[in-house]
């Protein structure tokens, strides 16, 4: 593994790309020596909404990116492998081709980013996308809570990938983040990395259940330092889930991390994100806190399951003029 | 037209503009020329001149504007004068429901009045949608509730009487709520004139409160240049100005109105400071600074434009900023994505231009992003200097536009020391997530407002307003209404009170040279009363002597004829003894006791003493006595109750209002009542931790020097009072004139008071003169909450919390 040096950072500039965060060593005074002011933060992320806005043909092109940017997700008790073909099969033709004409955007083929389901669907939906070149994701690690043996959830990670899943997206032991037990929150992301592979690694925060926002940061640099590819913010199940200070902060302790070591890690904001509107001020967030590089499937993604089909909606209200209904878009 | 594909690439901010259309039609409604609102009525007056006003993002002309004149405002004045009485007869809840109205009718046309505001001043309309018209809103809506509340909770109050309002370009609607709300609600009637650039959100105002059904004459909106504002302020008939405006033009409605009797408001310029201390959120901070001086382009009176941070933070501050200026974006103030508007006009921008290309010369390091503005209209990028010291003009002067200065600094201690370092003292904000730092910074620094981690923050609940040449008097808030009212007791005593009838006794001394004197049968020891200057008894730098004569015209001693080189002293000394703003209430308190004991002490001394000298009987030198003890305990008894507030700003965060010092005031203390007057205007000064200038009656001053061994027996520590004897009037101007001196206090003449105004706007130092009137000094009327307030100026510091 390459250990880069720490320095400070001078102006940012523009680093060579590199495909994947191989992690570095725990850096504990950096992680200890964090400032985020709630108050402040959250205005800023209220001004996403308010400063900022696209229209017209600007929107329509933004919402055609916020489609491409979406594990299409379903991680329900009542899943089964025919809902999962179905998704599979949404995540293939995510916008009605007369939209997609009409729009002039046939040429851009358009599909989701990932499909995002449990273990025991991997293999559906890795044979439903075949040819596709769509990505399996797999959330593991007993997923949503985590609290399984630490050999049952390597050994899912390792089941997953070995059916064929891309991406692994674990959730991290919120107990650390609590105890403030950096170095055995560090081991355990390494450890899910190392089982992962080639597989790109998502780490689930569940922001929702750590204390503060000083925390999320924190939590974010190690995960990054353990070599995560991403940072997500939660499973869906927490009460509170992907909020916009959340993303704010993560999204400052990945520049904070990029300026350190040079590596670029993504963000999934997940759960919560259901209106067009939303998923708009996210990419708004992402494009003037990180750049236009995050807003690539290669380092950003929504986990979302709803937020499709407002998207098409207001697709279809950009080609027509007039306001359109669900029943009009093909459900998954 | 750009195709989706191409954007879905580039993935660039589009165009997203407001509609100009209905505010166009607005204009056209009134055939693209407006007359004033006066009297409840539209009026072209026949002749007058107009001038353009122009849209700053295009430099095309939007409407016409009449010019008014003197004869004008004579008009407007006259119409204010008959309706002042029928408002203020309205009662609470009777002005309560217009101003009520007014805040409904802002809401009802709150995007016209948004999209008019943006055509004509050129700010972004997200700034006029979301910012100042909801605080004009709220302006109304908040008065409405001081109006229904003034009954009771100012119950000695009445209203100053016909207010002359005159506001500024950069916030022209908000200004005018700050203005009009306070005034309206406790029962004045008001004449305004918004500034030349942007009068037509006044105009639109009028027509809505005229559709609201306010009454004829209540409010009247004249328009015109700086020469209308002239004649507005020099109107005798005008009881108050309000200004808001550029410190030189506080100087001069300063010196103008001098002598005039009109209460005066000034909120004026400013080179507020931005400090970046230890633990900060530097992230945050970098969004902090976008919203200290790049919000309104930098217009801001209370903008942000002096970073000052610590050492070791420099570095990755510069960097996080200059990435961040690279995502604002300039440009047309009606797309609903723009960051950074129009300056306001031509003169502004080469104001900028000029004062930027000076910061170069000078050796600062400038940054500006990457892509250019447009070249069209009023624009100019935001603007970082680096590698910047104090001594430059451009970390002094203020330049209202989108440039923000770097500095650094070494400790805490340094920080404050360069956050004073300015004439102005209007607002700072404070950054760390510390709060044991944040307020213990926050009390040192000179200035109206401090925003802890946040900045440009501002609600109808919190006074705003400066310190030292920012200007005085407060807007919003409980502490904003003190500048319309007067207390009722002070209406009741004026023009019947008249200044007591003064024989010269030095007239009589010679009449009484010619009698022969009974000779002592043993000489009295020599007592040489000198001056007293840092708690020690100074011989006059002149080396003269005045003598004191009593009542029938005899010598009774003499006094040292102070100068200005005493004064001098004196203040240098009273600065010294700035620890006193920091002893507790309650040690303050307990000197003022013990004053009070030590001269109850010698009671009988000083009874003699002022009935000898003053002709009065014995028993009324007793009372004299008597009261000034009295006295004295009450502001011991003020010293640890004169409390603030706690705001209720619709923010999560507490916003203290604290009063604090104003520091070190002069006091020219009356002829008559030589004990009592000084006790009356020293006792609440030193009570709230000023220092004070004495000038003691100059009838009487060895009342004053016999106190010497009270105070100095009485654990008032050097320098908190100091006493210069002599010439009144000659040592007040003095004092006024002095620019370390923060407030000046003179009861004498009319021509007296008139000087000390006029010199007072040098470094628009606080005033409080009683134009020549006399005052009731043993009556209730002359202590507590006026004097209080006079000695005292109040702080928001807004704290937000949260994790």
């Amino acid at each position: 593994m390459t250990q880069p040096t720490l320095a400070a950072p001078e102006r940012p500039k523009p680093l060579p790309f590199t495909p994947r965060n191989p992690g570095v060593p725990l850096a504990l005074d950096l992680v200890r020596d964090v400032h985020v002011n709630t108050s402040a933060v959250e205005r800023r992320a209220a001004s996403f909404g308010k400063r900022r806005t696209v229209k017209k043909e600007w929107q329509a092109a933004w919402l055609l990116r916020v489609v491409t940017l979406m594990d299409l997700t379903t991680l329900q008790g009542d899943d089964t492998a025919q809902r999962v073909r179905r998704l599979c099969a949404k995540a293939r033709q995510p916008v009605r081709q007369d939209l997609l004409v009409a729009l002039g955007a046939e040429s851009l083929r358009i599909k989701v980013a990932a499909v995002c389901v449990y273990h025991e669907f991997v293999s559906t939906a890795v044979e439903a996308l075949a040819g596709s070149g769509i990505p399996v994701a797999a959330v593991s690690t007993a997923f949503p809570h985590g609290l399984a043996p630490m050999s049952t959830k390597l050994a899912e990670i390792q089941a997953s990938v070995a059916a064929g899943a891309e991406e692994i997206d674990i959730v991290i032991s919120r107990r650390h983040v609590l105890e403030g037990n950096w170095p055995a929150l560090y081991d355990e992301i390494r450890a899910y990395r190392e089982a992962c592979g080639d597989a790109h690694l998502k780490t689930i925060l569940a922001t929702g259940e750590l204390p503060n926002l000083r925390e999320v940061f924190r939590a974010s640099l190690v995960c990054m330092m353990a070599g995560a590819d991403f940072i997500k913010t939660s499973t869906g199940k927490e009460s509170v889930n992907a909020t916009l200070p959340f993303g704010l902060v993560m999204a400052r302790a990945i520049r904070q991390y990029l300026e350190l070591t040079g590596h670029r890690v993504g963000l999934k904001p997940a759960g919560g994100i259901r209106s067009a509107k939303d998923s708009l001020d996210w990419l708004g967030l992402m494009k003037e806190e990180l750049g236009d590089a995050w807003l690539r499937p290669e380092l950003f993604r929504f986990g979302a399951s709803s937020l499709l089909t407002d998207v098409e909606r207001q697709l279809e209200h950009a080609v027509t003029g007039r306001y359109s209904a669900n029943h009009r878009h093909p459900m998954a | 037209m750009t195709s989706i594909p191409e954007i879905f690439e580039t993935m660039s901010w589009g165009p997203a503009p407001e509609s100009a259309k209905p505010a166009l039609d607005w204009l056209l409604r009134h055939d693209g020329k407006f007359g004033l609102y006066v009297n409840g009525a539209w009026w072209h007056p026949k002749g007058a001149e107009h001038f353009a006003t122009l849209n700053p993002a295009t430099g095309k002309k939007l409407a016409e504007i009449t010019q008014a004149t003197a004869i004008e405002i004579d008009v407007a004045v006259k119409a204010a004068r008959r309706a002042q009485p029928g408002w203020w007869a309205l009662g609470g809840h009777g002005r309560a429901r217009h101003l009520y109205a007014l805040a409904r009718a802002v809401q009802r046309h709150s995007r016209l009045l948004a999209v008019v505001e943006t055509l004509d001043n050129g700010k972004p309309i997200r700034e006029s949608r979301d910012i100042d018209i909801p605080l004009v809103a709220r302006h109304f809506y908040h008065h409405a509730g001081w109006a229904q509340l003034m009954d009771t909770e100012m119950p000695d109050a009445v209203p100053v009487g016909v207010v002359g309002q005159i506001i500024p370009w950069n916030f022209p609607l908000l200004m005018l709520a700050w203005k009009i709300a306070p005034a309206l609600a406790t029962g004045n009637t008001v004449v305004l004139k918004p500034a030349e650039f942007t009068s037509l959100t006044a105009l639109l105002f009028a027509e809505l409160a005229e559709e609201a059904g306010l009454p004829p004459g209540v409010l009247n909106i004249i328009t015109g240049d700086g020469r209308t504002g002239a004649a507005l302020v020099d109107h005798a008939g005008i009881d108050k100005i309000a200004f808001t405006g550029s410190t030189d033009v506080g100087r001069i409605i300063r010196t103008a109105t001098a002598g005039s009797a009109k209460k005066l408001s000034l909120e004026l310029g400013g080179k507020s400071p931005f400090l970046v201390l230890e633990g900060a959120d530097l992230d945050s901070v970098v969004e902090g600074v976008v919203d200290a001086i790049w919000f309104n382009q930098g217009q801001v009176c209370c903008a942000g434009s002096r970073i000052l941070v610590q050492e070791a933070l420099a570095a990755p501050l510069i960097a996080k900023l200059r990435a961040r200026m690279e995502t604002l974006r300039v440009g047309d103030p009606l797309d609903k994505a723009v960051d950074i508007g129009a300056i306001i006009a031509p003169v502004q921008l080469e104001r900028i231009q000029k004062l930027v290309k000076q910061g170069e010369e000078e050796g600062a390091k400038l940054w500006q992003p990457s892509w250019s503005v447009p070249t069209e209209g009023c624009f100019y990028p935001p603007t970082l200097f680096t590698d910047v010291a104090p001594a430059s003009v451009i970390a002094q002067e203020e330049i209202f536009g989108p440039v923000v200065v770097l500095l650094t600094f070494r400790s805490h201690a340094e920080a404050v020391e360069l956050a004073n370092n300015t004439r102005y003292g209007l607002a700072a904000s404070i950054w760390t997530d510390n709060i044991n730092l944040a307020l213990d910074v926050a009390p040192k620094i000179k200035a109206g407002t401090v925003w802890v981690n946040c900045t440009n923050v501002f609600d109808a609940a919190s006074g705003f307003g400066g310190y030292r040449e920012s200007g005085f008097g407060r807007e919003g808030g409980r502490e904003g209404l003190r500048e319309y009212v007067k207390g009722a007791a002070a209406v009741r005593r004026s023009g019947a009170g008249k200044a007591p009838k003064w024989v010269d006794p030095a007239k009589k001394a010679a009449a009484r040279a010619a009698a022969p004197q009974r000779p002592s049968a043993s000489p009295r020891i020599d007592r040489t009363a000198k001056l007293f200057i840092g708690g020690k008894q100074a011989r006059p730098d002149s080396g003269y002597s005045t003598p004191v004569y009593a009542n029938d015209g005899r010598v009774v001693g003499e006094v040292g004829t102070g100068n200005r080189k005493d004064i001098r002293n004196a203040v240098e000394a009273a600065h010294k003894a700035d620890g006193w703003a920091r002893a507790t209430a309650h040690s303050r308190a307990q000197v003022l006791y013990y004053l009070g004991e030590n001269l109850s002490a010698r009671a009988v001394e000083f009874s003699a003493r002022i009935a000898e000298i003053t002709g009065v009987s014995a028993k009324e030198g007793a009372a004299e006595v008597e009261a000034s003890i009295r006295r004295l305990w009450t502001y011991a008894a003020w010293a640890d109750k004169w409390d603030g507030h706690v705001h209720h700003t619709p923010y999560r965060n507490v916003t203290l209002a604290m009063p604090e010092p104003i520091g070190v005031i002069g006091i020219a203390c009356p002829r008559e009542a030589p004990l009592l007057g000084f006790v009356s205007l020293v006792a609440p000064a030193i009570a709230l931790g000023n220092a004070v200038v004495v000038v003691p009656s100059e009838r009487a001053p060895l009342v004053a020097t016999d106190l010497y061994q009270v105070i100095e027996t009485s654990d008032v520590p050097a320098g908190v009072v100091n006493i210069i004897t002599g010439l009144r009037d000659e040592l007040a101007q003095v004092l006024a004139a002095h620019d370390d001196v923060e407030a000046m206090w003179y009861f004498g003449s009319l021509s007296g008071s008139a000087a000390v105004e006029r010199l007072s706007a040098g470094n628009l130092k606080r005033t409080w003169v009683n134009y020549g009137k006399g005052q009731e000094w043993m009556d209730a009327s002359s202590e507590g909450k006026v004097i209080l307030d006079e000695a005292t100026q109040i702080k928001n510091i807004w704290v937000p919390y949260g994790e």
